[in-house]
């Protein structure tokens, strides 16, 4: 048994698999770097761009763009284990003539599909859960918490469609965010001045905050959090109540970023 | 201020919800000129506690209205507070829920006040200032009102993406009977103006990109026109139609009116009239759900209304789906074998959904396919094996009666085959 350490990044991965085909290395296993290293017979990879490209190129030649796409997005699952699935993935698919990507029953294609739809899936809702609340100096503001780490995924769609404002999305959880100033959208890091609320005192999710005036955000922004919250109420259908459905559309873990789902004033 | 708009928004939300539809998707309205917005995916932002999605800020313009359906809530000889929002206020209240994330845009609907010309030029008042003043290029689906003249509607088309006329009440009969102010014929003539529109402009717009026009020559934007198509609404139950009626007139709506989609809203009760079901009327949620499988069927999987129903049977089995309930009743079909048949009869295998029986086809070509691969590949097996040959079967198909198949399905999972409410969600597999 072969282990590899990387450094937890898509490049890194890419560079560990040139590495397994450079050294010949067979029966390996991927480990990422900030896990206790117990494993004295190991080898440290280092991120190299011009590695990770070959590999890259050398896969998109095999696989579709679209299948390239879902073994990213299977990456980013963060998943434990996912680097030995990928890496089989990558050999099967680097070692057939043909693109594997549809041979629905090999084991690892069907990983990659299997965990590409649940990143996708967890990229949809937070397209459609991600709540801005307008600040003071004119930013639209949102934070989430993804099961997977998402908001590279999710930069073009809000790029695409708030093309006219400036915003901030922020993952409170991987610490970092996305903001888009008019031209082009960054990665950022805020330090946190109110440990009790994950990123920001300005963080809309603390559910402590929202309904008082918060001179953070604009006078409006509270007005228009209960505007939709009345509405989100008054659309119900009390004859067709269906909470299982509900709560299966909306799992709770989300709600404490939806005004819709924090108790009026 | 707040709290007029807010009192408003309740009031002109509570009456629009009995519209069933919320799709905001088929569209291909781009952001342009870094504007707000775009048009093309169709996000629920929210989900009701009934399990509707909620895409659109569906509202009224207003509640007042001039007629006195029986079936409806803005009715004018019902006791209800009505209100009126102005232009602006719609327009304001969607630009800021839309740039707060909470919404795909807006869905406008009004009761008929003065005269249907005089609602209809305000609904698209609404639309216009949205595209020019704001540049929003998020969905809009505007109501087109009954009766409402050839130039209004070919107007509404130029902004919004959507539009629909609501039938409501599937004959003429119970129309005759629920509102007898309105005439079927106010509601087909907007809609076949709408569908020369649509189909004129499709043949003057943008071909598949290799003959596409240089840019500058007219922009892509003036040519979009109601890029969604139109859609209608029959109410379900509130009136004797059975489900072979309601079905062959969607059937007619997709094929002549070249309709994108036929919403079906299970009545709820709101009234007295006694020519209506009572108030505590369950609504029948399970029929409905019948009748957008049945739509599915039609529509995705190549099954004719003829297929599913006939004059000695004109009801949808409510205990089982039609695509499980026409398999029983074609036995002779089955079984058919997993590895060599056709996509098209892969699609009528009870279990087996439009995208397990494209990955069987694509997975296929690799290798023969075996029972535990076909269970992990998304089939519902235990629907399915009744009507498969495949390696690794467990048990051989035996020539079981129709009836008993049924009995095992229904007794296997409980839980599994409940019906789904929710219009948006197809529950074949
Ligand atoms: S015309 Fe429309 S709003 Fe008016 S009562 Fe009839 S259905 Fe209701």
């Amino acid at each position: 048994m072969n282990t590899v350490i990387y450094d937890g990044t898509f490049e890194g991965w890419l560079s560990t698999v040139f590495e397994v085909y450079e050294r010949r290395l067979d029966d390996v296993r991927i480990i990422e770097n900030d896990a206790p290293s117990l494993f004295g017979n190991s080898i440290t990879i280092t991120s190299d761009e011009a590695k990770a490209h070959r590999v890259w190129k050398g896969l998109c030649a095999r696989i579709s763009i679209n299948a390239a796409k879902q073994l990213y997005r299977s990456f980013l699952s963060e998943e434990k284990g996912r680097e030995d699935h990928l890496l089989a993935y990558a050999r099967y698919a680097l070692s057939a003539k043909l693109s594997i990507e549809y041979d629905y029953a090999h084991p690892s294609v069907r990983y990659v599909i299997d965990t590409d739809k649940k990143v996708r899936r967890e990229k949809h809702r937070m397209e459609a859960f991600v709540r801005f609340a307008l600040t003071a100096d004119q930013i639209y503001y949102a934070t989430v918490s993804p099961d997977f780490n998402v908001l590279p995924l999710i930069r073009r769609h809000f790029e695409q469609r708030y093309a006219d404002q400036r915003w901030l999305i922020y993952d409170t959880h991987r610490k970092y965010g996305i903001y888009y100033d008019l031209h082009q959208t960054l990665p950022v890091t805020i330090e946190p001045a109110n440990p009790a609320c994950p990123a920001d005192p300005a963080c809309p999710a603390d559910p402590s905050l929202p309904d008082s005036p918060n001179p953070i955000f604009t006078p409006d922004e509270t007005q228009y959090q209960d505007l939709w919250r009345h509405y989100f109420q008054k659309v119900n259908i009390g004859a067709r109540k269906n909470l299982k459905l509900h709560l299966r559309h909306m799992p709770t873990r989300y709600w404490k970023y939806l005004p819709e789902k924090r108790p009026s004033l | 201020m707040w709290d007029r708009i807010k009192e408003k928004l309740g009031i002109l939300a509570d009456s629009a919800k009995y519209d069933v539809s919320c799709a905001s998707s088929g569209s291909k309205r781009k952001n342009e000129n870094k504007g707000l917005g775009n048009a093309s995916n169709g996000i629920c932002h929210a989900y009701t506690e009934d399990g509707r999605c909620v895409s659109l800020l569906k509202i009224l313009l207003t509640n007042h209205c001039i007629y006195d359906c029986a079936y409806c809530v803005s009715r004018r000889s019902n006791d209800v507070k009505r209100a009126a929002f102005t232009v602006q206020e719609v327009v304001d209240l969607t630009i800021n829920f839309y740039r707060r994330n909470y919404i795909e845009g807006l869905f406008l609907s009004s009761g008929i006040f003065k005269n249907a010309d005089y609602t209809m030029e305000r609904l698209v008042l609404v639309a216009k200032k949205l595209r020019t003043e704001h540049n929003f290029n998020g969905y809009i689906h505007l109501k087109l009102v009954p009766g409402a003249s050839k130039e209004l509607v070919e107007q509404a088309g130029q902004f919004a993406d959507r539009l629909s006329v609501n039938i409501e009440i599937p004959t003429e009969e119970g129309l005759r009977l629920l509102a007898p102010d309105k005439k079927r014929e106010d509601m087909l003539h907007p809609m076949r103006v709408l569908k020369n529109a649509i189909d004129e402009s499709a043949d003057r717009g943008p071909r598949p990109s290799s003959l596409a026009l240089p840019a500058a020559a007219s922009p892509a934007k003036s040519r979009l026109f109601a890029p969604a198509g139109q859609s209608t609404q029959m109410v379900i139950g509130a009136t004797a139609e059975p489900d072979l009626t309601i079905l062959k007139i969607a059937d007619a709506f997709y094929k002549k009116m070249k309709l994108r989609r036929v919403y079906y809203s299970g009545y709820v009760p709101i009234s007295t009239d006694n020519r209506l079901p009572a108030i505590g009327t369950p609504v029948p949620l399970i029929r409905e759900n019948r009748l957008y499988q049945a739509d599915w069927l039609i529509r995705w999987y190549g099954f004719s209304v003829d297929e599913l129903l006939s004059a000695n049977q004109p009801s949808l089995d409510m205990e089982i789906d039609p695509k499980l309930a026409w398999a029983l009743q074609n036995l002779h079909v089955f079984p058919l074998d997993i590895n060599t048949a056709d996509l098209l009869l892969l699609k009528r295998i009870p279990g087996i959904g439009l995208q397990s029986a494209e990955r069987i086809v694509q997975a296929r070509r690799y290798s023969p396919l075996h029972w535990d691969q076909l269970k992990k590949m998304g089939v519902a097996i235990n629907r399915a094996r009744y009507f498969i040959i495949c390696k690794g079967l467990p048990q051989q198909p035996k020539d079981y009666a129709a009836e008993q198949i049924r009995q095992f399905i229904l007794s296997a999972g409980h839980s599994k085959y409940h019906p789904n409410f929710s219009p948006q969600l197809a529950l074949f597999q």
